[in-house]
């Protein structure tokens, strides 16, 4: 089938949230995704950060959009299964002008209404965060952490489970309207939809300029991240910000606890003009420690375990400031064609609010019938390493395939990388597995599992080996047999 | 929970484990158990098929899964209980072990224990390479693993960056498989693994050696395309105008390797930050009374030989220690790395006599003087005809009583003649 009434172009955080916002109706949703899984762009590199609502102006659609999807973080965390955890954060000031910023950031945010603010003095941040130095800081006991991409993950499978289509390694290529339906040219064939939702990020420009001429200009700026070593998680409870880098609209090289235990240090901002130029560079590196390192002084130098980047969608140039509120808005030459542009932090906060508003959008354009089936939660059993031994044991008596660790870093085993694999949206690449079970994200960074994964893609899944891919539709990893083997 | 427990628990089934395991069995320990990870056991031997294996211990030279095989059969016929695709989760200061395999959790109560882990590969981020984030990017290690275990080639195309010994190994490997092997890329003015690899695997084969390069950056989205390498000063800071774009489609990091003691350190045992490896003293006794160490997360050997004949120590240490009640160590001696020197093993003496020391050089150099230095006095002067990182030196020194009345350092030395 490839008639669709609502056809989202982006399987980011956005396109997901809205996917799964759908798959409550009665509709034929599809979902089109370039990557060979859904959070492969911006979604997947960010700092993971469940946002309070102190740092956008009350009247901005950012920061409207930020405080009603953080209120509706914990209830979809409980359905959905993805963790999330409400460390608070600390804004330091590292002098006494600094403080200035931190009393605005504290007027901006009880205008938006984020509860429990204060700004305490260096001796009560010490209590709880010995090895931080500040001169003072405020305190926001609404910010959370989350993992940005199992949140995106569990949306999208979620939605999958309630019959929303999604078609990955499946570029958007071209767009026209005929009468009242849209065609959609992709790589992968044709298809029509009675509406489009352009959730494609980095690529909303180039969506646009497919059925007509864009009115906006995008500026990405790529922050670069470092991630540390478990053995070092001690070093900070909650997330520490420095005061925000106004000239750039952004929030600063920040240290944050994750999920699983890993401290991140990030993000730089460097606006660029290739918006897939993802990598990382020697002289940001550095200064991302040593940003860090005046924050934290006992920061370890031979913590870092991995780097990356993630670029943000931005509208406005860095002359202009760099900030510029996001565009939900209708085309109004094209209706029926949905767009959401410029969608920058806290859009992963702002993802589910966001969803909720496009909902009402589309209500207004097709009727919207609620179908009884929908099922609001998504079944998640806990990691192997999280579980009790009794739990543990319990699960290798039924299937042995617990009992064989297959990543002995984070101590994922062969049931959860297989139980990876089948999920709902059919992502088979080594990240698909890695992002859902963690294997491969451990200090050795896949030096014992990938091997493993491998043989189990091979054996379980009948993968060829030279179709097997790291990330992406062509980031395949082998190049066949050696000479005269076999398997 | 299914519950053992044993008078020696072996954890690790690479040639050190299973050396120690033999040897403990050999020195009295009755019941012996050996825990490995993988449904194989020799470790990393299985997948290094080239030869060299043995030369030193036996004269015969074998290839890894040969030398493996040799070591298993003894340990098969000396009832040594071996248990594999079996994963130590932790153990505590009681020497009680949890592991996992597809029978269960087990829990098992050891009279002492023998670490053998062995090591994990230095990735990209351990030397912050920057750049994009492709496929095509792989340890040495799991390039061998994939084309000698699993007859996969993960590339055509091939830079290598470090010049350790597996990375030469894989340069003439993947020659053999047809790859192109563009050129090893080494940071430092020397190579770092042994110089008959160096002629054995390079010079055979004219793949070229860029000393003092470094790889500057990695570029391609989605399968690396190409890397930039750059020449580096003395300081390794790189020297502009040098840089060098290599098209290829894969990069093997040879960068060397890291002693894995994640059990080690959950447990509160003492790493020596220059070996990576736990402190212990002359039998091989870490800081946790009954626990010892051999092989790789012990010190990165280079040979295959010399790691064995100290993981047979470390094995009868061990029967010894679940044997007999433990002596009271009242004065130890600390044992320093001075000017010249990178490590040395034991770290601490516990008893005089005869001590066997293993030691790394800082850098290559010619002929020079080894010194150990006790006291303001010297213990020890002997003459080396050179000193290589590549080359562990072995030596033996007998350690006086006098030494041991009171507690002092002891330093080891390399000077000019």
């Amino acid at each position: 089938m490839n008639n669709f009434q609502v056809a989202i172009i982006g399987g980011g955080v956005i396109g997901s949230a809205i996917a799964r916002e759908l798959s409550k109706y009665k509709l034929d949703v599809a979902v089109f995704e370039m990557g060979s899984d859904v959070a492969s762009g911006t979604s997947k590199a960010n700092s993971g950060v469940v946002h309070s609502g102190i740092n956008s102006p009350s009247s901005s659609l950012k920061a409207r959009f930020c405080i009603e999807g953080n209120k509706m973080f914990q209830v979809l965390a409980n359905e959905l299964g993805f963790p999330l955890r409400w460390v608070g954060k600390y804004v330091i000031a590292k002098n006494e002008e600094e403080v200035y910023e931190l009393e605005r950031l504290k007027k901006v945010g009880i205008s938006n209404s984020v509860p429990g603010l204060k700004i305490i003095d260096r001796s009560e941040v010490k209590n709880e965060e010995p090895n931080v130095s500040c001169f003072k800081a405020l305190w926001v006991p609404t910010a959370g952490i989350t993992l940005p991409y199992q949140f995106t993950m569990a949306l999208a499978e979620n939605a999958a489970e309630n019959n929303v289509r999604f078609f990955l390694e499946t570029k958007v290529t071209g767009l026209k309207k005929q009468k009242n339906l849209f065609l959609i040219k992709t790589n992968n064939g044709d298809f029509q939809a009675e509406l489009v939702v352009n959730a494609a990020g980095l690529n909303c420009m180039e969506v646009v300029s497919m059925l007509e001429k864009p009115d906006f200009q995008l500026y990405p700026c790529r922050g670069e991240y470092l991630v540390l070593d478990k053995n070092y998680s001690s070093l900070i409870n909650s997330m520490i910000y420095p005061v925000p880098v106004k000239e750039l609209g952004v929030l600063g090289v920040h240290i944050s606890p994750t999920i699983e235990g890993n401290i991140l240090l990030g993000p730089s901002a460097e606006f660029i003009d290739d918006p897939y130029d993802k990598k990382t560079t020697d002289e940001t590196m550095k200064n991302l420690f040593q940003e860090a390192k005046e924050i934290i002084p006992s920061l370890p130098d031979k913590a870092v375990i991995n780097a990356y980047s993630g670029i943000r969608c931005k509208l406005a140039s860095p002359e202009s400031g760099g900030w510029a509120d996001y565009r939900i808005e209708e085309s109004k030459n094209m209706p029926g064609f949905i767009n959401l542009l410029g969608i920058e932090s806290p859009g992963l906060t702002a993802a589910p609010a966001i969803a909720k508003e496009i909902i009402k959008m589309i209500s207004c354009l097709i009727e919207l019938k609620k179908k009884n089936s929908f099922k609001s939660r998504r079944h998640r059993r806990k990691r192997f390493s999280e579980m009790s031994a009794e739990e543990q044991s319990t699960l290798i008596k039924k299937d042995e395939r617990w009992g064989r660790i297959v990543c002995r870093c984070e101590h994922v085993t062969e049931a959860e990388v297989i139980e990876a694999l089948s999920n709902p949206i059919g992502a088979n690449a080594i990240s698909s597995v890695k992002y859902r079970s963690r294997a491969g994200m451990g200090r050795c960074q896949g030096g014992f599992c990938t091997q493993h994964i491998v043989r189990i893609m091979e054996e379980h899944f009948n993968i060829d080996v030279t179709d097997i891919k790291l990330k992406s539709p062509n980031s395949n990893l082998f190049y066949g047999r050696n000479r005269g083997g076999s398997k | 929970m299914i519950y053992h427990s044993a008078d020696v628990v072996v954890i690790g089934g690479g040639p050190a484990g299973l050396a120690a395991a033999i040897s403990a069995k050999k020195s009295g320990a009755e019941h012996v158990v050996l825990l490995d990870r993988n449904s194989w056991l020799g470790g990393i031997l299985p997948q290094c098929i080239h030869d060299g294996f043995g030369v030193e211990e036996t004269g015969v030279s074998m290839t890894g899964p040969e030398y493996a095989e040799k070591y298993i059969e003894v340990a098969e016929k000396q009832d040594i209980v071996m248990m594999k695709e079996t994963v130590v989760l932790q153990f505590d200061k009681k020497l009680e072990i949890i592991a996992v395999n597809k029978t269960g959790l087990h829990q098992i109560k050891a009279s002492a224990i023998v670490l053998a882990m062995g090591c994990r590969e230095r990735t990209r981020w351990n030397v912050m390479i920057p750049g994009d984030r492709p496929s095509g990017i792989y340890t040495a290690g799991v390039a061998q693993a994939f084309i000698n275990l699993y007859n996969i080639m993960p590339g055509k195309n091939v830079i290598i960056l470090g010049s350790g010994d597996v990375g030469l190994i894989m340069a003439r490997r993947l020659k053999f498989e047809g790859a192109n092997v563009l050129g090893v890329v080494e940071v430092l003015p020397y190579v770092s693994g042994l110089p008959r690899n160096v002629v054995q695997c390079l010079e055979d084969y004219d793949i070229p050696l860029f000393l003092n390069h470094k790889v500057i950056c990695i570029n391609g989205r989605e399968r690396v395309e190409q890397v930039i390498i750059a020449q580096v000063d003395e300081k390794m800071n790189v020297i502009y105008g040098t840089e060098k774009k290599i098209g290829c489609d894969t990069l093997l990091l040879s960068l060397g390797l890291i002693p894995e003691n994640e059990l080690a350190k959950n447990v509160g045992i003492e790493i020596d930050s220059s070996t990576g490896g736990p402190t212990v003293n002359q039998y091989f006794e870490t800081t946790l009374s009954g626990v010892f160490a051999c092989g790789n997360c012990l010190q990165v050997y280079d040979t295959v030989d010399v790691l064995v004949n100290d993981a047979k120590n470390a094995g009868k240490s061990a029967a010894k220690n679940s044997v007999i009640q433990k002596k009271n160590k009242k004065v130890v001696t600390k044992v320093l790395p001075g000017r010249g020197v990178r490590y040395v093993v034991p770290q601490i003496i516990s008893e005089p006599g005869k001590v066997h020391f293993t030691l790394r050089a800082e850098k290559p150099r010619e002929s020079s003087v080894l010194y150990v230095i006790a006291d303001n006095k010297e213990l020890l002067k002997k003459r080396l005809p050179w000193a290589n990182p590549a080359n562990i030196i072995g030596i033996d020194i007998d350690i006086p009583s006098e030494l041991m009345i009171r507690t002092c350092n002891l330093e080891v030395m390399l000077g000019d003649c």
